[in-house]
């Protein structure tokens, strides 16, 4: 299906159609590690990993790493699901936090 | 003191001015509490930074060290010497990638060190040099009090049309965010291809629009310089991350939001400086992945413009975001001053040296219409601006939008605003409203037809019903505005493959992707780096004030009649008998003089002037000499009288007698602007005094208090080459006659 207005009209594309892709962001991720930002190819390997993921769960997670949303346990868990979801970079930010919360005091109690 | 209260009267004085309080973070560039630069690193971890040490890092300190620094160059960056590193950002010879290399492995309180050696023009050079893309941009507010689409509608079109390549919008009413957002969408669709737009609201509020495809960036992802306040913020860095990563998993720019000031305003700056507090904002946008930075004090500009050194605190602020290699999106977007030319002086480096974004949000809205506060440059100022890149020579991203073409710009974007709200179901506007809409200087224009019920109405409807922007389009097309469809369905397809997730990423009006990567910045002295192009730059000199000698003529021909010649001019003997004498371009091209009368006007009044003394006039035309003391001297020596009336096109006068020099007279008015019909009545009454022998009370050009002449300076050239056009030397001096 290609995105034309044809294909609009015919009520052929959805939202899930207009999403850029996991290779792209990929592809996106080398290009800025080449251009001196790692960070910056990290968080874009993150978003790869995320595109798959509905609207709502990724709005979940989001509002699970808020401080004072979810006990230490549960990010922890938070983190092991995303990592056998095949999300590791997402685990290993969530897993972190989870550390970091605890010893901050920013996570619920 | 009546001199001091004059003073206390200027405008200046309504600023809040504060004693720097390091104890309260009310200071710049350095409190006793900033740490010094350190950086301790064992097996391949960092044990100690800036003072503190692994085990009492707080949640900000331990993002940053443990993603943010670039440890195999860290130690040599803190091995250098802060005037060592300061000297490569000013060193053209020293180019931009060696520093953002170096910089990678910089603590926070080393960069705030470094960058508080920079002086002012330092800081220009800096970042010229050090700014991420090459060529500059500029983003734009709008907004209304109101949230009416219509409007918003045609102000986005217009500040698309602008040059602006971003646009942010926000809300009074937070329900009413779906539908600012998509009639900003619409209107910048209508103004220019490839506009991004941002609707800034709660996050996760601001994330669902973006996951829905009606906004395409975000930019109020903000950070804070202490945990406490950052915590206060409801956020963490963690959170900031994946939120960073969410919006880039569905196609979304983004950059982060930090500045001066927030930490004092919140009452949680621990006695940290501005800068140092800022500084960690920016090493943890560096550390998270974003792209960029929206910093330059934002909110917090005017806390900041408050102590010694605010305003070059500012600016290094965005110099630092460039040393991370990150966009800088540079701030200008809040008033921080009452006085015109304080806030002017705080914009004008930024500009002068031009940044990824000069502004971010320029509110293309007039004041009381931006619903962020009024931004530091308002639609109030945009002619200013556009003078301001013609006057330096410099890109600030704009181009002047004639009339007619924001006319029919407006007028398109609010009709296909309206018929997408009818198409949709959402609300109905009338015939008026769109009328009204186009032609609105703000809201208060609108008032009378707005219905804010309507607009929540419209807002929850986007929302309940789940619209996304493929309704919109279909819309657009369905309502006949296929093109706008199109183009709106292009600037989707351009964003599938990420290009825009890059460094400084726009979006020029063909699609390209202007990045650091597509479009890097090369500065590296005089005659390098980024030049308009022969065509920008005809559109930053083409301002619509500009005028030349052949708009001056059309507009005097507009004012043309009939001033015949009735004979060649004799030397009168009757000694009542007055000269006015007029200047070469008189009855050809100058028709109207400076202070808006019409020269015949003028002639018609010193006649009656004349006879009212008892004597009278004729006149006569000079086509010799342009000069206006030799024009009153050769019809002073053609009249009977001896005393003749020089007249040039533009309005200046003079009284002249036969037997003085020419450049004396006996009366002069010499600000033609000023002179009024009575005036000139007096003039010529005065002339016929002096031709019977009396001294009469001698007639004064009114000063007016404001200093008008540079007004007029243009015109007077330009008029004054309309004579000189005319000018025949030699020729025999010609009567006119008034019809």
């Amino acid at each position: 299906m290609t995105l034309t207005l044809k294909a609009i009209r015919s009520g052929e594309v959805s939202l899930a159609d207009l999403r850029i892709d996991r290779p792209a962001l990929e592809r996106q991720a080398a290009i800025a590690a080449a251009h001196g930002n790692p960070q910056l190819a990290e968080n874009l390997l993150r978003a790869a990993e995320l595109v798959d993921l509905p609207d709502d769960e990724v709005l979940a997670i989001y509002e699970a790493l808020r401080p004072s949303r979810m006990t230490a346990a549960e990010l922890t868990a938070l983190a092991l699901s995303l990592g056998s979801r095949g999300l590791p970079r997402c685990a290993a930010l969530v897993a972190e936090a989870a550390e970091i919360y605890e010893r901050r005091g920013l996570s619920a109690s | 003191m009546k001199r001091y209260r004059f003073m206390d009267a200027q405008r200046v004085n309504l600023d809040g001015f504060a004693k720097p309080d390091p104890a309260l973070g009310l200071v710049a560039f350095s409190s006793p509490a900033d740490p010094a630069p350190s950086l301790v690193i064992r097996d391949g971890v960092v044990v100690a930074m800036d003072g503190a040490s692994a085990s009492s890092f707080d949640s900000i300190d331990t993002f940053i060290a443990g993603h943010g620094l670039d440890l195999s160059v860290a130690p040599s960056v803190m091995g250098l010497s802060d005037t060592e590193l300061a000297q490569m950002l000013v060193d053209p010879a020293v180019p931009r990638s060696s520093i953002v290399r170096l910089c990678a492995g910089a603590t926070p309180a080393k960069l705030a060190r470094v960058l508080a050696l920079l002086r002012p023009p330092e800081l220009v050079i800096a970042m010229a040099k050090m700014r991420s893309r090459r060529t500059p941009s500029n983003q734009a507010h709008v907004t209304n009090r109101l949230d009416d689409p219509l409007l918003l509608a045609a102000d986005a079109a217009l500040a698309a049309a602008f040059g602006f390549r971003e646009i942010e919008t926000t809300v009074p009413v937070l329900a009413d965010a779906p539908s600012n957002a998509v009639a900003c969408l619409i209107g910048a669709t209508v103004g220019s291809p490839g506009v991004l737009i941002q609707c800034s609201v709660e996050e996760a509020a601001e994330l669902d629009l973006g996951m829905r495809g009606l906004t395409s960036y975000a930019e109020t992802v903000s950070l804070y310089g202490t945990e406490s306040v950052f915590t206060d913020g409801d956020d963490t860095p963690w959170s900031k991350a994946f939120l960073a990563s969410a919006y880039a998993s569905r196609g979304m720019k983004m950059r982060v939001s930090s500045g001066a000031g927030a930490e004092v305003l919140m009452a949680g700056a621990e006695g940290k400086s501005m800068f140092y507090l800022e500084s960690r904002c920016v090493a943890l946008a560096r550390a998270i992945g974003a792209q960029g930075v929206q910093n330059g004090g934002i909110d917090g500009a005017s806390v900041a413009a408050s102590v010694p050194g605010g305003l070059r605190e500012l600016m290094a602020e965005n110099v630092m975001v460039l040393m991370r290699n990150l966009e800088s999106c540079s701030g200008n977007d809040a008033l921080m001053s009452e006085s015109d030319m304080r806030r002017t002086s705080r914009t004008l480096p930024i500009l002068l040296a031009g940044s990824d974004f000069g502004f971010s949000g320029f509110g293309s809205i007039q004041r009381y219409d931006n619903m962020f506060g009024p931004s530091n440059f308002n639609a109030e100022d945009i002619d200013d601006f556009l003078a301001m890149q013609r006057d330096w020579g410099i890109d600030g991203g704009l181009s002047t939008v004639p009339e007619e073409t924001a006319a029919w710009l407006r007028t398109e974007a609010a009709q296909a605003c309206r018929a997408v709200y009818a198409h949709l179901g959402l609300a109905s506007f009338s015939d008026e409203h769109v009328a009204l809409a186009v032609d609105a200087a703000g809201s208060k224009d609108v008032a009378c037809v707005s219905d804010t019920l309507r607009t929540l109405g419209a807002a929850q409807a986007i929302r309940k019903r789940g619209l996304t922007v493929i309704d919109i389009i279909a819309a657009l097309d369905d309502c006949g505005y296929g093109h706008l469809a199109e183009r709106a369905l292009a600037f989707l397809r351009a964003r599938l493959g990420g290009d825009h997730l890059q460094t400084a990423a726009i979006f020029d009006p063909d699609l390209n992707v202007l990045s650091l990567v597509t479009d890097p910045n090369d500065y590296r002295g005089p005659g390098t780096g980024y030049e308009p192009s022969v065509a920008r730059q005809a559109e930053i000199d083409e301002i619509r004030q500009a005028r030349g000698v052949e708009d001056l003529r059309a507009e005097q021909a507009r004012f043309a009649s009939v001033l015949r010649v009735s004979r060649a001019a004799v030397v009168g003997t009757d000694p009542r008998d007055v000269v006015i004498g007029v200047s070469p371009a008189v009855g050809f091209d100058i028709w109207r003089c400076l202070s808006g009368l019409t020269v015949p006007e003028v002639l018609s009044e010193l006649l009656d002037g004349i006879s009212s003394a008892g004597c009278t006039g004729r006149i006569v035309r000079f086509a010799g000499t342009v000069d206006l003391g030799k024009i009153g001297l050769s019809a002073a020596r053609l009249a009977g009288s001896g005393i003749g009336i020089g007249l040039q096109g533009k309005g200046t006068a003079l009284i002249h007698q036969r037997d003085l020099s020419p450049l004396a007279n006996l009366e002069l008015y010499s600000v033609a602007p000023t002179i009024t019909a009575p005036l000139y009545r007096q003039l010529g009454a005065n002339a016929g005094h002096y031709a019977l022998g009396a001294t009469p009370d001698p007639s004064r050009n009114p000063y007016s208090d404001e200093a008008i002449e540079a007004r007029y300076h243009t015109k007077v050239i330009a008029l004054m080459e309309l004579e000189r056009l005319r000018l025949r030397p030699g020729a025999s001096p010609e009567e006119l006659m008034l019809s």
